[in-house]
């Protein structure tokens, strides 16, 4: 699927040979998932991505967005084509931290800057990091902590953690231990992509914990707390947002209703920049945002400020301009730290309804200007 | 480990293993009398999913949603054997499964089209909905219970079906001889529409049952789909009594396996390790388990045509 987003004032503009200041066309190639299981995360971050585009009027701007699949012998094709037939300057888009790791260090090498609106493998945090490469997301671990530090406040002792046997599922749960305090009284690695999760929750029922971390991103998570809630088990359930995000949470009903998550983002964070993100986004596409929507709206705005203050042609400037991170964040407060990563506050919220919707709620701040394990591996 | 945790392990392998069959049993009639691999039987499960779902939302009732999706995925199955899987019969299984992959792609997009990108909503009905104290204070989830009584009714009514009816006696009549029973005269044409239909109600039924516990979303068919087909190899292709002896081993190996191995491993080896062998090794079981029955029964447990 190709679309180029060009507004009619481009087209009225270059007609009536009006030309913006100095701005040399930007192009962007965004590599995402837009079909198969995990397509609701690709269409938040594009449409999030877009609205931002959208708003800010740039006519200098040219977004060419292709569907990865999920497949990451796919996303390779795509940016191999995006950078030597469509020639972007910039890449960004993709979702999961696989497909990152088989497009990202080629494309950075190949001297292409390379903005992630989600995926934050550790490798790429650490030993592996690019001055070409900048996370606007999360490093992965980073919701997984906050976790692990509002559990422990919390007064949690004894937890079950579980995750999928995969690179992001152990992340997670290494980042949950590296800030609880508490006892972990069972450990277990389920199957990627697996549907049913009776087993584990037998033995959840049976282990004596107080609460239990989950780790289970898109359709697995709705699976395992629609059963978890059927089994009438009463530990309390602690996750990251990724297990509770806005379209998971409709499918998941009332299963999910007063379960704590984390997060770098809620549509009640309160500051002028996500009020207007959360009403313009709803009057757009008839839903509400959900972190992916913020992390791809927050993308888009980085790269204009980083385009106000430089050309693109001057590499060195323009990467300086993306580090200063001067745009209006929907998080309140953003900044990157050595390692291009985000140095940002990670916020506890509550699944609440309002009227029909399923939606989170602020509760709290878990980590206060957190940033990542890995920066000090960072040698840039 | 208590014996209730063991029973209630128990019980959810039973669970996935009726499930299992509800799939396995449409795709092993249809491969036993039509000779048709269907990758597309794990499309019709996600349309019975989907279904059901909407209808449900639409009217508020699980039950009038789970009708829906019986007669949906019935019709849409007649429907592509009509149009698309009877051109398909003569020609070699590579070829099938060709058409039928291309069938599942379209598939996920015409959902995709219809009902949208996001998972959707399915609750089962509120009076199962917790769970229900079994003889022994266990407590275990009622709509699991539902889906154990279900399957095991489905089993013995398509047992029935099969041995005391006429369209059964022409069905396996199809399994043994498909020329014969076109020369006695049966409409050999409408048998293969029938059939289709009813593996696709079963398929349809399944997913419908399953989507109120798991999410309804793009792509849910195909996980079930990969162990439907190691249940029907293990039971022996085209046999119905195979495929719900196979379908109880597999769900029960499975699940069973998925407990007991990282704990049984714990005591030779180094907890993490454990974990990570344990973990793998319980997710390679069944296809071990598949491996071993062919060595010695090369043709399934209960070969149809023996």
């Amino acid at each position: 699927m190709k679309k180029t987003v060009l507004s009619l004032a481009t087209a009225a503009s270059l007609l009536a040979g009006v030309s913006f200041a100095a701005a040399e066309p930007v192009k962007v190639g965004m590599i995402t998932t837009l079909s198969g299981g995990g397509a609701s995360l690709g269409i938040d971050v594009r449409d999030g991505f877009e609205l931002a585009l959208k708003q800010s009027g740039r006519t200098d701007i040219e977004l060419i967005v292709e569907d990865d699949a999920q497949k990451p012998d796919l996303a390779v094709q795509l940016a191999d084509k995006l950078i030597q037939s469509d020639k972007v300057d910039i890449m960004t888009g993709i979702i999961w931290s696989n497909l990152a790791m088989a497009v990202v260090p080629g494309a950075v090498a190949q001297g292409k800057i390379y903005l992630s609106p989600n995926a934050g493998p550790s490798a790429l945090a650490g030993a592996g990091c690019n001055e070409n490469y900048f996370n606007v997301a999360w490093q992965n671990d980073n919701l997984h902590e906050g976790m692990g530090a509002y559990a422990t406040t919390a007064g949690f002792k004894k937890s079950f953690i579980l995750a999928p046997n995969y690179p992001a599922g152990k992340d997670a749960l290494t980042g949950f231990k590296r800030f609880f305090k508490g006892e972990v009284v069972k450990e277990i690695y389920t199957q990627l992509g697996q549907t049913d999760y009776a087993a584990e929750i037998a033995e959840i029922r049976a282990s004596g914990a107080d609460s239990v971390f989950f780790f289970l991103p898109g359709g697995m998570g709705i699976a395992f707390m629609k059963q978890y809630a059927g089994a009438g088990v009463e530990v309390p359930l602690l996750g990251p947002a990724f297990s509770f995000d806005q379209n998971i949470l409709q499918a998941v009903g009332d299963a999910a209703l007063g379960v704590k998550n984390t997060s770098q983002w809620s549509k009640d964070i309160d500051n002028e920049t996500n009020k207007a993100f959360v009403e313009s986004y709803q009057a757009a596409y008839g839903r509400l945002p959900s972190l992916y929507s913020s992390q791809g709206f927050d993308t888009a705005n980085l790269l204009i400020s980083a385009m106000d203050a430089a050309s693109i042609s001057d590499k060195d400037a323009f990467r300086a301009a993306l580090k200063a991170a001067n745009f209006k964040s929907t998080r309140g407060d953003f900044k990157f730290g050595a390692n291009n990563h985000p140095i940002q506050d990670i916020y506890v919220r509550e699944v609440v309804k309002e009227g029909d919707v399923f939606t989170n709620k602020l509760i709290g701040v878990a980590l206060e200007d957190h940033a990542d394990a890995y920066a000090a591996d960072c040698k840039m | 480990m208590t014996v209730a945790l063991f029973l209630e392990q128990i019980l959810n392998g039973l669970q996935l293993g009726v499930m299992l069959f509800l799939m396995a049993a449409g795709l092993t009639l249809i491969f036993g009398v039509m000779g048709l691999i269907n990758l597309a039987h794990g499309s019709l499960f996600m349309v019975g999913g989907f279904v059901c779902a909407a209808v449900a939302a639409w009217t508020g009732s699980f039950w009038i949603g789970l009708i829906a999706s019986l007669a949906a995925a019935a019709a849409l199955g007649a429907l592509v054997e009509i149009t698309v899987i009877r051109r398909l019969y003569d020609r070699d299984h590579l070829d099938q499964v060709l058409a039928t992959f291309a069938l599942v792609l379209m598939f996920s997009e015409g959902v995709r089209f219809v009902f949208g990108s996001f998972p959707l909503y399915l609750d089962p009905p509120a009076f199962l909905s917790g769970p229900v104290t079994l003889p022994g204070g266990l407590p275990y989830p009622a709509y699991r219970l539902a889906i154990i009584i279900a399957g095991l009714a489905v089993a013995a009514g398509l047992g029935l079906l099969i041995s005391r009816t006429r369209l059964g006696m022409q069905i396996r009549a199809g399994e043994a001889d498909r020329e014969m029973i076109a020369a006695l005269g049966v409409d050999i044409r409408f048998l293969y529409t029938v059939v289709f239909a009813l593996g696709a109600a079963l398929a349809g039924f399944a997913g419908a049952l399953i989507g109120a516990i798991q999410s309804v979303q793009i792509g849910m068919g195909e996980p079930v789909l990969i162990l439907a087909f190691v249940v029907i190899v293990i039971g022996g292709i085209g046999s119905i009594r195979g495929a719900l002896v196979a379908a109880l081993i597999v769900g029960l190996v499975d699940t069973l396996g998925r407990f007991l191995l990282p704990t049984l491993l714990a005591n030779v080896m180094e907890a993490s390790a454990a974990r990570g062998v344990g973990s793998a090794l319980a997710s390679m079981l069944i296809y071990l388990l598949m491996a071993v029955v062919l060595v010695f029964k090369p043709k399934g447990l209960f070969p149809a045509n023996a």
